[in-house]
Formats: C-alpha cells, sequence, structure tokens
C-alpha cells in the first residue's frame, strides 16, 4: 500500500525529505536549548561577569532563532509536500477513473469515488504531514533527550526509567482500546447520517404520511445509541491528559527531591539548580515527544482505511485497453454479432444477452424494442465497445472491435445515453463535447438536424446560455435534443440513440427522423425506443425480451408475425384497450 | 463597520453555544468549568514550592548538611505530592465529565436539530440544497464538537493558568512580571496574525473543497457520458485547476497553522533567555526586589536565584498555554462558522398548523349517526369543535373540492389561476399539461405542503385550514415520481404507511399494487434489507413498494403523481388491474405523462400555464379536438 501511494509523491519528495532534515535540526536545537540554559542559570547563581551571562544568552537567542528558523521552514516545507501530495493523489485517482471501462465504473459507485477522491485524500493528507513532521522528529527527541539528560543529570535520568514505560504502556492500552470502539462509532455515525439523508431527501413522504413524530423518535433513538458508544469512546481516550499530568508529576517530585538532595550532599559540584530546572524540561520534553508518537499511531491506524480505500481505485485495471497495433479507421457503419453473449460479471449464471446473431448493413435505420429489463441498452453499449463481449464477436465496418484504437472506435460511433448529460457550461460548450473543433455552422447544422436551433434561438443567450449543473434549466425534451445535436457533432458513422427521444413530441421525434434520413443517410441509426412510432418506420426492427432477440423485421411483418410487438403496438395506438371508454 | 458586524455576530454565536451548554447540563457545567479552572490553578502552585525549594538547597548547599535541608524539603515534597494527587483527580473528573457532557450535548444538539428540521414546511425543502441540510449534521455538528471538547477547556485551562501564574509572579517579581508580560503580548499578537490568516485560508480552503467536490460529483456522475464523447483528456485538464487552486489555498492554511507553533515556542525560548539574563543582571546589579510578598511581609530583599529559576519555569508554562491556545484559534473560527449554519437551521420557522379539525375513529350506526369510538373500526370521522362548544361529526368520505383557488411560489409570480376543481367520493380526477404547467402544486396545496393565496379547498366539506395538518395528510395517500424509500426491509417500507398493519396486511397491499411477484422472488423476500433508497432495486420495482405503501394506508382519497412513469407500458399493464383495484372507491388524483394511464378518468383536467383550459372525459376532449386532442396525438411536447 505504502509502495502504492508513495508513487503519488514525486516532485513532493524533496520538500517532504527537507521537512524531515529541518525537523531533525529543530529537535537538535530544542535538546541543546536546555543544556545552554543551565549553564546560563548556574553562571546567573554564582554571580558570573555580566559579560559571559550576556554571551551565553546570546548564543541562546542565536539558537532560538535558528531553531525558529529550522521549524518555520519544516512547517512550510511540510504543507507544500503534503497539500502536493493530496493533488497528486487525486490527480493519479482521476487519471485512473477516466482509464475506467463501464464495467469498472458500475463497480465503483459515484457517491464512494467522490468519498475517495475528496474525504479519504484528505485523511492520508493529513496523516502524511503528521508523519513527515512528527515521526522523525519525536522518536530522536526522545533518544536525544534521555541522552542530554544522562549527560547533565546523571542519576536524576533514573526517573525516567520509571516513568517512561508507564506512559507507554498506558499510551498504548488507550490506543488499542479506543481503535476499535472508534471504528465501531464512525461507522454507526455514517448510517445515522445516511438516515437524516433519507429524511431531508423523502420529506414529502414524511410528511405525506404525518411520521414526523416517528421519524423524531427513531432518530433519537439512533443518536442515544450512538452516544453510549461514543462516550465510551472517548472515555477512554479521556484518560490520555491525566496519564500523561501523572508521569510528569513523578518526574517533578523526583527530580525535585532526588536533585535537592545531590545537590546539596556534593555541594553542586554533581548537580545544581541549573540542571535542576533543566532536567524539569527534558523531562516535558520526552514525554511530549511519546505523546506524539502515540497521537501519530492513531493517526495512522485512523488514515488506512482512507488509504486501503484509495488504492483501491489507483490499483483497479481497466476491463478494456487499446490494443496494441490498433486500427485507425472505421470503414463504414455496418454491424456483425456474431453469437455474441455477454454476462454482466464473468461468475453471473444468466447472460444478460444470449446467443445474439445480427447484421446491420451501414447505412440502415435499426429500431429495438423491448421491457424493461430486455436488455436493448446491453446490446447497443457492446458496439462503441463500453463492455466486451463474453463469448462470440462483434464487428464494426467489417472488424472486431477489439481490434480498434479506442477513440478512433468512440469516435465514429455516438451514442446518445438512456441517462442523458449536460455538464455545467454554455449550449456551446456543452456541444463541442462533440467535436472541440466545431465551427458555429456546424454547431447550428447539427442542432438543427436534432430540432434544438428553434428553442436555443429563443435563448436571450442563445448558444452562449448557461446550463447549470444535471441540466436543470432547460426542460427534459430540450435536454435530449441537445444531448442528439452533441452526438451528432463528432459526423459519426453509426449513430445510437437508447431511449433519447422519450421527452420529445412525437412530431418532432418523426421530424429529427426525418432529419437522418435525408441528412446522414450513409449513418447508421440505432434507435431504442419505448414508443412504437419511433420506430415503425426503420428498414429493421428487433424485438428483444429476455436478452434474446425473438422477432425481428419490418413493421407490417412484425404486426403479423410478433405477438410482443402486436400486443405493444395496439395498447400504443388505441390505448389501454381493456378500460377506456 | 462590517467587520465589526460580524464579529459581533461571532460573539453572539459563541454565547448562545455557551447558553445552550449551561440549558442542557445546567449540575455538569458549571462542575466541569470549576474542575478545569481549578486542577489548571492548582498546576501553578509548583512554581512557588520549586523557588523554596531551591532557596533551601542554596542556603545549605554551603555546609552540604542535607539532613538540615531534608527536614525542610520533606514538607515540601510531602505538600507537592498532595497537590499533585489532587490535580490528577480533578483532571480525571473533568476529562471524563467533558467526555460524557460533549457527547451528551451534542447528541441533544442534534435530537433536537432534527425535530425543528421535521417542523419545517415542505418549502424549506424546496429552495435549500439537500447537500447544504446535511452538512449541518455532519462537517458542522463535528466542528461544534471540537470546540467543546478541545476549544472550551483550552480558553479556560489557559486563562486560569494565565492568571494565578500572574499572581504568584507578582508575588514575587514586578520588574519580572513587566517583562513577561511583554513577551505574552507579543506572542498573543502573532498568533492572532497567524492564527487569523491560517483561519482565513482554512475557510477558503473549505470553499475550495466545496468546489472540488461539486466538480466531482458531476464527472463522476456524468463518466458514462465523458467515455462515450472521448472527453477524458479534457475532464483531466479542467481537474487540474480547480486542483491547484485547492492546492493552493491548502498549502497556504497549513504553512500558516505549521509556522505558528514553532514561532510562538522560540518567542518563549527567547523569553526564557531574557528572563535569565535581565535575572543576572539584577542579582549583580544587587537591586532591591519589588513584590506582593515584601508587601505581606514587610522585609526587604535583594534579587536572589530563588527568584530567577521559577520564573523560568512560569515561562514555559505560559508560553506552552498560548502555544495552546494559539493552536486553537482556527478551530474556534471554524466551528463558529458551523454552529452558526446550525443555528440558522434551528432559528427557521416551523410550519404553523393552525388546524383544529382532528381525525378519529368512529361508529356510524343506520341513521348516520356518529359516535367517536377509541377502537378501531374501520370508519372515520372528523371531529370539528364550534366557537360555541359544540361538536360535530362528519364522516370522511374523500369529497375534494377546489374553488377559485390561486397561488404562487414567489409573490407576485403566480403559477396557479382561479383553479376550481370538484372531486366527489370515488371519482378519479386527472392533470395532464406540460412540465411547469402546475399539475404538480395543485397536489402541494391539498395536502398543505403550500397554503393557498386565495380560494377555498374543501375536504368533506371542511376548509382544509381548520384540519390538523397531519390528520389532513393522514386521509390522502401519495406516491410521487420520485420513489422515497427508507433503510430498513421491505416489509417496514410497505408499513411506513401504516404502523398498526400487520404482516399480511402489508402483502395484501404488495398484491394490490402488484408488487408483490417482484418482492417475493428477492432474496430475503420482505425481509429484504433496502439500502441507500432502495438502490437494489429497478425504479420500477421501487415504484410499486411505494405504491403499496399508500395503499396500506387504506386512505379514502389518494394522489398519484407519475407513479408509474418508470413502470414500462408492458408491465403497468399488468399493475394496471391492481392499480384499478386500488383506485376503486377512493377519490383518486392522477398526474401522469403517459395519457394511457389517464384515459379512465372520471374527469381530465388539461393545465397551461396555471389555468385549467380543458376539462371533460377522455371521450369528450378527443372529441373536442383541441389542446388534449393534440397531446393524444403526439402533437405537443409533454415534459
Amino acid at each position: 500500500m505504502i509502495k502504492i501511494l508513495s508513487r503519488s509523491l514525486r516532485e513532493n519528495k524533496k520538500p517532504a525529505i527537507l521537512t524531515m532534515i529541518f525537523m531533525v535540526l529543530e529537535a537538535v536545537m530544542e535538546t541543546i536549548i536546555p543544556f545552554i540554559t543551565a549553564l546560563l542559570v548556574n553562571q546567573i547563581k554564582e554571580g558570573t561577569e555580566t559579560r559571559t551571562i550576556a554571551l551565553t544568552g546570546l548564543l541562546l537567542v542565536g539558537m532560538a532563532v535558528l531553531s525558529l528558523g529550522c521549524a518555520a521552514a519544516a512547517g512550510v516545507f511540510a504543507a507544500k509536500a503534503s497539500t502536493g501530495f493530496g493533488k497528486n493523489l487525486r490527480k493519479d485517482m482521476f487519471d485512473k477513473i477516466q482509464e475506467f471501462s463501464f464495467e469498472n465504473i458500475d463497480k465503483f459507485s459515484t457517491a464512494s469515488l467522490v468519498t475517495r477522491l475528496t474525504v479519504d485524500v484528505g485523511y492520508v493528507r493529513q496523516a502524511f504531514m503528521m508523519i513527515i513532521r512528527t515521526a522523525v522528529r519525536s522518536p530522536l527527541m526522545f533518544i536525544f533527550s534521555i541522552v542530554m539528560s544522562t549527560i547533565m543529570g546523571g542519576m536524576l535520568a533514573v526517573s525516567f526509567v520509571v516513568v517512561v514505560p508507564i506512559l507507554i504502556i498506558g499510551l498504548l492500552w488507550v490506543a488499542k482500546k479506543a481503535m476499535p470502539a472508534f471504528r465501531r462509532v464512525f461507522k454507526k455515525y455514517d448510517k445515522l447520517n445516511e438516515s437524516i439523508e433519507e429524511n431531508v431527501r423523502g420529506m414529502r413522504v414524511v410528511k405525506g404520511f404525518a411520521r414526523e413524530e416517528f421519524e423524531k423518535e427513531k432518530l433519537a433513538k439512533a443518536s442515544e445509541d450512538i452516544r453510549q458508544d461514543f462516550t465510551k469512546a472517548e472515555r477512554i481516550v479521556a484518560f490520555n491528559t491525566p496519564l500523561m499530568n501523572l508521569c510528569m508529576y513523578i518526574n517533578m517530585v523526583v527530580i525535585l527531591f532526588v536533585g535537592s538532595m545531590l545537590a546539596v550532599k556534593y555541594g553542586g559540584t554533581k548537580i545544581d539548580v541549573g540542571q535542576i530546572s533543566s532536567m524539569l524540561v527534558y523531562a516535558m520534553q520526552l514525554l511530549m515527544s511519546l505523546m506524539m508518537l502515540s497521537m501519530i499511531y492513531v493517526m495512522i491506524t485512523m488514515s488506512t482505511e482512507s488509504a486501503k480505500r484509495i488504492c483501491e481505485v489507483l490499483t483497479e485495471t481497466p476491463a478494456i485497453l487499446n490494443p496494441q497495433n490498433p486500427v485507425m479507421e472505421v470503414k463504414d457503419g455496418s454491424i456483425t454479432f456474431n453469437k455474441v453473449t455477454f454476462k454482466y460479471a464473468k461468475t453471473a449464471e444468466d447472460a444478460a444477452l444470449e446467443e445474439v446473431n445480427l447484421k446491420i448493413e451501414s447505412g440502415m435505420t435499426v429500431g429495438i424494442l423491448g421491457g424493461t429489463g430486455s436488455s436493448k441498452t446491453t446490446l447497443v453499449q457492446l458496439i462503441p465497445r463500453l463492455y466486451d463481449v463474453t463469448e462470440g464477436e462483434l464487428l464494426v465496418g467489417g472488424v472486431n472491435v477489439k481490434d480498434y484504437d479506442l477513440t478512433v472506435l468512440r469516435d465514429s460511433v455516438a451514442m446518445v445515453l438512456q441517462k442523458n448529460l449536460l455538464f455545467s457550461g454554455t449550449i456551446r460548450e456543452n456541444l463541442c463535447w462533440g467535436n472541440p473543433h466545431a465551427t458555429d455552422e456546424e454547431i447550428i447544422e447539427a442542432s438543427k438536424l436534432a430540432q434544438a436551433d428553434e428553442f436555443v434561438q429563443t435563448f436571450p443567450d442563445k448558444y452562449d446560455t448557461y446550463i447549470e449543473q444535471g441540466g436543470t434549466n432547460v426542460s427534459g425534451g430540450q435536454k435530449q435534443r441537445l444531448c442528439i445535436a452533441r452526438a451528432l457533432l463528432k459526423k459519426p458513422k453509426i449513430l445510437i440513440l437508447d431511449d433519447s427521444t422519450s421527452a420529445v413530441d412525437m412530431k418532432t421525434d418523426a421530424l429529427i427522423r426525418e432529419g437522418f434520413k435525408k441528412y446522414i443517410p450513409e449513418t447508421t441509426k440505432i434507435i431504442i425506443a419505448q414508443r412504437v412510432a419511433s420506430v415503425m418506420d426503420a428498414d429493421l426492427i428487433i424485438i428483444l425480451d429476455d436478452g434474446k432477440i425473438v422477432d425481428m423485421g419490418k413493421h407490417e411483418e412484425l404486426l403479423a408475425t410478433s405477438s410482443i410487438y402486436k400486443e405493444v403496438y395496439e395498447q400504443q395506438t388505441n390505448g389501454g384497450d381493456d378500460h377506456d371508454e | 463597520m462590517m467587520n465589526n458586524g460580524v464579529k459581533q455576530k461571532n460573539g453572539h454565536t459563541f454565547k448562545r453555544i455557551v447558553k445552550l451548554l449551561f440549558k442542557y447540563h445546567p449540575v455538569m457545567v458549571p462542575i466541569l468549568i470549576f474542575c478545569v479552572l481549578f486542577s489548571a490553578g492548582v498546576a501553578t502552585v509548583p512554581a512557588i514550592l520549586q523557588q523554596k525549594i531551591i532557596a533551601i538547597i542554596e542556603k545549605y548547599q554551603v555546609i552540604s548538611d542535607w539532613n538540615g535541608a531534608l527536614k525542610q524539603v520533606l514538607p515540601i515534597i510531602i505538600f507537592l505530592i498532595i497537590l499533585y494527587v489532587v490535580s490528577i483527580i480533578l483532571n480525571v473528573v473533568y476529562t471524563q465529565l467533558l467526555a460524557i457532557l460533549s457527547q451528551k450535548f451534542l447528541s441533544r444538539l442534534r435530537i433536537e436539530l432534527f425535530s425543528v428540521m421535521q417542523n419545517l414546511p415542505i418549502r424549506y425543502f424546496d429552495t435549500n440544497k439537500h447537500g447544504d441540510i446535511m452538512s449541518r449534521y455532519t462537517n458542522d455538528i463535528d466542528t461544534i464538537r471540537e470546540l467543546i471538547s478541545n476549544s472550551i477547556p483550552a480558553i479556560l485551562r489557559a486563562a486560569a493558568v494565565v492568571l494565578s501564574v500572574f499572581v504568584i509572579m507578582l508575588y514575587y517579581s514586578l520588574y519580572m512580571t513587566v517583562l513577561i508580560l511583554a513577551g505574552v503580548a507579543l506572542m498573543l499578537i502573532v498568533s492572532k496574525k497567524f492564527g487569523g490568516g491560517s483561519a482565513k485560508y482554512f475557510l477558503a480552503q473549505q470553499k475550495a473543497i466545496g468546489k472540488l467536490e461539486g466538480f466531482i460529483q458531476e464527472m463522476m456522475n456524468g463518466q458514462k457520458v465523458i467515455k462515450v464523447f472521448n472527453h477524458e483528456e479534457k475532464s483531466i485538464d479542467d481537474l487540474e485547476v480547480i486542483n491547484e487552486e485547492l492546492r493552493m489555498t491548502g498549502f497556504r492554511a497549513n504553512a500558516c497553522a505549521n509556522i505558528l507553533g514553532p514561532v510562538i515556542m522560540n518567542i518563549g525560548n527567547i523569553l526564557y533567555v531574557i528572563v535569565a539574563v535581565v535575572g543576572g543582571l539584577l542579582i549583580t546589579l544587587k537591586v532591591p526586589n519589588i513584590s506582593l510578598s515584601q508587601l505581606f511581609h514587610q522585609e526587604f530583599a535583594f534579587f536572589g536565584i530563588s527568584f530567577v529559576v521559577p520564573f523560568l519555569n512560569m515561562t514555559r508554562q505560559f508560553t506552552s498555554n498560548v502555544n495552546q491556545l494559539s493552536q486553537q484559534v482556527n478551530v474556534i473560527v471554524r466551528s463558529i462558522a458551523g454552529a452558526k449554519r446550525v443555528f440558522d437551521l434551528m432559528d427557521e420557522e416551523a410550519e404553523v398548523d393552525e388546524g383544529y379539525v382532528t381525525l378519529v375513529n368512529a361508529i356510524i350506526d343506520e341513521e348516520g349517526n356518529i359516535t367517536e369510538t377509541n377502537n378501531h373500526t374501520g370508519r372515520w370521522a372528523w371531529k370539528h369543535p364550534h366557537g360555541d362548544g359544540t361538536t360535530t361529526y362528519t364522516e370522511l368520505k374523500g369529497d375534494v373540492v377546489l374553488t377559485e383557488v390561486d397561488f404562487a411560489y414567489v409573490e407576485n409570480k403566480p403559477v396557479l389561476h382561479d383553479i376550481s376543481v370538484y372531486a366527489r367520493p370515488g371519482q378519479k380526477v386527472a392533470f395532464v399539461g406540460a412540465t411547469g404547467a402546475g399539475k404538480t402544486t395543485i397536489t402541494n396545496l391539498i395536502n398543505r405542503f403550500y397554503d393557498i393565496a386565495d380560494g377555498k379547498i374543501r375536504y368533506d366539506g371542511i376548509n382544509i385550514n381548520k384540519i390538523k395538518k397531519a390528520d389532513l395528510r393522514k386521509s390522502l395517500g401519495i406516491v410521487l415520481q420520485e420513489t422515497n424509500l427508507f433503510t430498513g426491509t421491505v416489509m417496514d417500507n410497505i408499513r411506513y404507511g401504516n404502523l398498526e398493519a400487520t404482516d399480511e396486511q402489508c402483502i395484501e397491499a404488495a398484491r394490490l399494487a402488484g408488487a408483490h411477484d417482484f418482492i417475493k422472488r428477492l432474496p430475503e423476500k420482505y425481509n429484504t434489507v433496502l439500502y441507500n433508497n432502495g438502490s437494489n432495486l429497478s425504479q420500477g420495482q421501487r415504484q410499486l413498494i411505494a405504491i403499496a405503501r399508500a395503499a396500506v394506508a387504506d386512505p379514502p382519497v389518494m394522489i398519484l403523481d407519475e407513479a408509474t412513469s418508470s413502470i414500462d407500458t408492458r408491465t403497468e399493464a399488468i399493475v394496471q388491474r391492481g392499480m384499478d383495484k386500488l383506485m376503486e372507491g377512493r377519490t383518486v388524483f392522477v398526474i401522469a405523462h403517459r395519457l394511457s394511464t389517464v384515459m379512465n378518468s372520471d374527469v381530465i383536467m388539461v393545465l397551461d400555464h396555471g389555468r385549467i383550459i380543458e376539462r371533460g372525459t377522455h371521450q369528450e376532449l378527443i372529441d373536442k379536438q383541441g389542446t388534449y386532442y393534440q397531446l393524444y396525438t403526439g402533437a405537443f411536447e409533454l415534459e
């Protein structure tokens, strides 16, 4: 895991290392300062010349300034390294996600990807900063303090032997006990927030059924439950401060008592007032460094989960990769399905598509009908190789789709997804997704063909109208037509409309299809629809049911041969037959 | 001026948190404050004892008389130990209390926030982003937690230490006190500058994170579109800009915060040296000391080493407390911003309910006389108390009449004009029309999610403004296009419509809604747990559960707002029979995009820009060859 994450360090390695170096320098200063201070105090006590005292003082000030410089530099470098690392992590993950095929995207939910890119990176970044700032410094500080206090205090350092194990054991106990408790709490906490979110989203349902009181009770119970667990966990951690204080106090008492004994007995030859006060400082430093180490331990364990989730994304292998020596041109818009079987998961029992055989000539208009779950979308998603076929082969322009360069293939196969999406930005920017270099004429031409130009012209800002996130400021039908225009701008060899005109009125729908016939006759058009009227005039209508092609043919043929087609047709043209009139 | 106003508000928010703390925990908070102050105060006393011990060392060192010294040192050490034991006990008490208290406080705050939210009108949820409401429960409450469990105790502790150390210092020496105070003033200035700066950048970072989140949310949602359009490179470039902005603000915020600690600590170090040097000078120059202790003891003393050492330690104590405090500046700024948002929600005006007509179980005899009962009879009546003390009962039938209703979401932008609808018990009334024509708005008015501006709505002849909202809504079953299910089993979700329903009744309702078939094929059948708004089901299946949920409530009036929009026509035809049965004997308002769903209504209203432009049965409207006819033949766009 560390190896994977460290790949995202890159240009931040240098500041990270500099942070550690400066941190070490600062630690050296921090440990020498009390040593000199002891000297100073003794000088004062002995009534040494003012000049010597001033010199020692100056030396100390110099060291403090140096220490400040080092610490400040370390602080800046740490900030630089950690934020840079965070940025790289986000970028690497995002880049990786861009490589994902549909299969990979399905595996991670949108919400989870967003969390990984934001919250998880935040935790890891913080832990990283903490590590480079203290992981080297604290152990060093610990060792320095022991060494210095042994040099200076001799016997007095014995008190550490008592105190340090107490603190270490205590801190470990707290960390060990608290960690799992916290993990449990956080899980529950997430659940609680999810249930609050359900309420916010479903407020119409709550109020509609007058369930306000019911929900309040439900939340009060859940909140109380969490409170108990949370309190338990926090109470364990709350022992850290008194524990720290206990150790500090024991130290104080021992140093003061033993120190004064030694100072008095040996007349200040072994130990003197200055050493005693400095020993107190060292004791503090020592205990603080242990405290820091325990904090790092907690921080690391807490962020491990996040790091794991990040690594999951970074190590995910894209299910579809570009072939070697790819074919760089799609000759025409012909499509051939050769005994194609498709399963969403290799282990799935039921195939989403079973032994599909289909031949579509270039320039044909093909309609696909079928109920929900009949795999209409699945069928067409195989054509631009959004998924790979499980068995059989799929040819576009006479070449197996697996042999094409992915960009080339997808540029030639334009697909308007069922889940239409416009992005925040102007209409022009959105349309240019289809072709970044499209001229105004091309944009208008495509929009006219998609019957979008007319309403765009009624907007005050025309093609510069800003589309809100999710396209909330245009109607469903308008959104669909813009999505079609966007696809048309690609000038594709194959155009796939996956239920893309469901919100468009029938007249406009007919106009769009007419335009297709007239202006892009060479393009193969595949239209998935709920309305029979949308596919009636197609060259070929395919009826899918449960992942199989059950009927195929022209409108008249199907009316005569296909019971499903006939049923749907009658239902839609006569209306729900058995209960009207 | 502006700045001042904001500051005052910040102070106000802080005061309000403290007030709430006292309100929720009138006993615990004072105990806690006492413990914190006292333990901090106690922690400063050792400085005095230290000075005493050093004075003793000086005295006896010359003659190397440990036994003599011991007699004086020992009582001090014992006193010190007692002090420490007391301090530790206080420390344990207050840290434990704090853990208990802060969680209790947060839980109460959360529950209160939620209760307030439950009582807010739908308008609030329609006009505020859900993510924004949610973040008060997550981020904002979390920052308040930090404020209570870290910042406030740190402030108290620092205040106690500073105050007591100050007194002790005065007790010893005036010069030194002035010197240290100057140093502390410098530290405070520095922490205000850096701390304030870092807080500012942290807020900017928060904003940048929000922006990044928005971008990533949009991109992840549209990832499939990105793939289809080979738009990967472009979105990577777009990310770079926002990502870099976040890095920059993050860098500034963290750099400021990282520098602050060392700066303060080293100002402390320098102060330490200055105290030492000045102390040394005072000793060598044999300057007479000025202090409180002299005032008490009326004795004259020269400055000695026994004064310098405790001062040096007090300098440290000061420094580390100021340092701790400075680390809190950030948290305080952020948590006050968070608390403000929490209080904003708490201060929102609740949905007003001045209704007094309630729904009661009733026994209705053959003559139509109604008597109220506590038993569940399956018959309901409106209990209508009048001003003169009498009470009348009206049978619940489901007769809904709208007369000349006008309505506007935003003043002066009317969305409904002069709407009159008569729905007799058992009738099916349909609304059709383009998006924004006002179909859903009408249903929002019937169940009083919004209140009408003008006109009247009567339910069984009673003005709905007089009916208690909860009871009114209980008498209306709604199924919305956007299905919201709750985490829990399928059974729990169906039972949501009627908490007293037995399993059998729930299953019966599911049968009626046509949901039983797919539910029984789920791995755990009715006990299958749904997560995340039922994301393990298809949209159509979720709609079927929502219909079952409304069915189990068995209301006399139902509102179906695009309730079957996600069910394909073939399945709908199968469900239709159940739906018809469900609608039997009920007053039903239907909004549907698909005309086949509304064709068999008793009356169809065609809405356009908030007005009813046509009304009649399917056949009548077809014969009329008006808008409905055009819609039916597909000449008009519906959505």
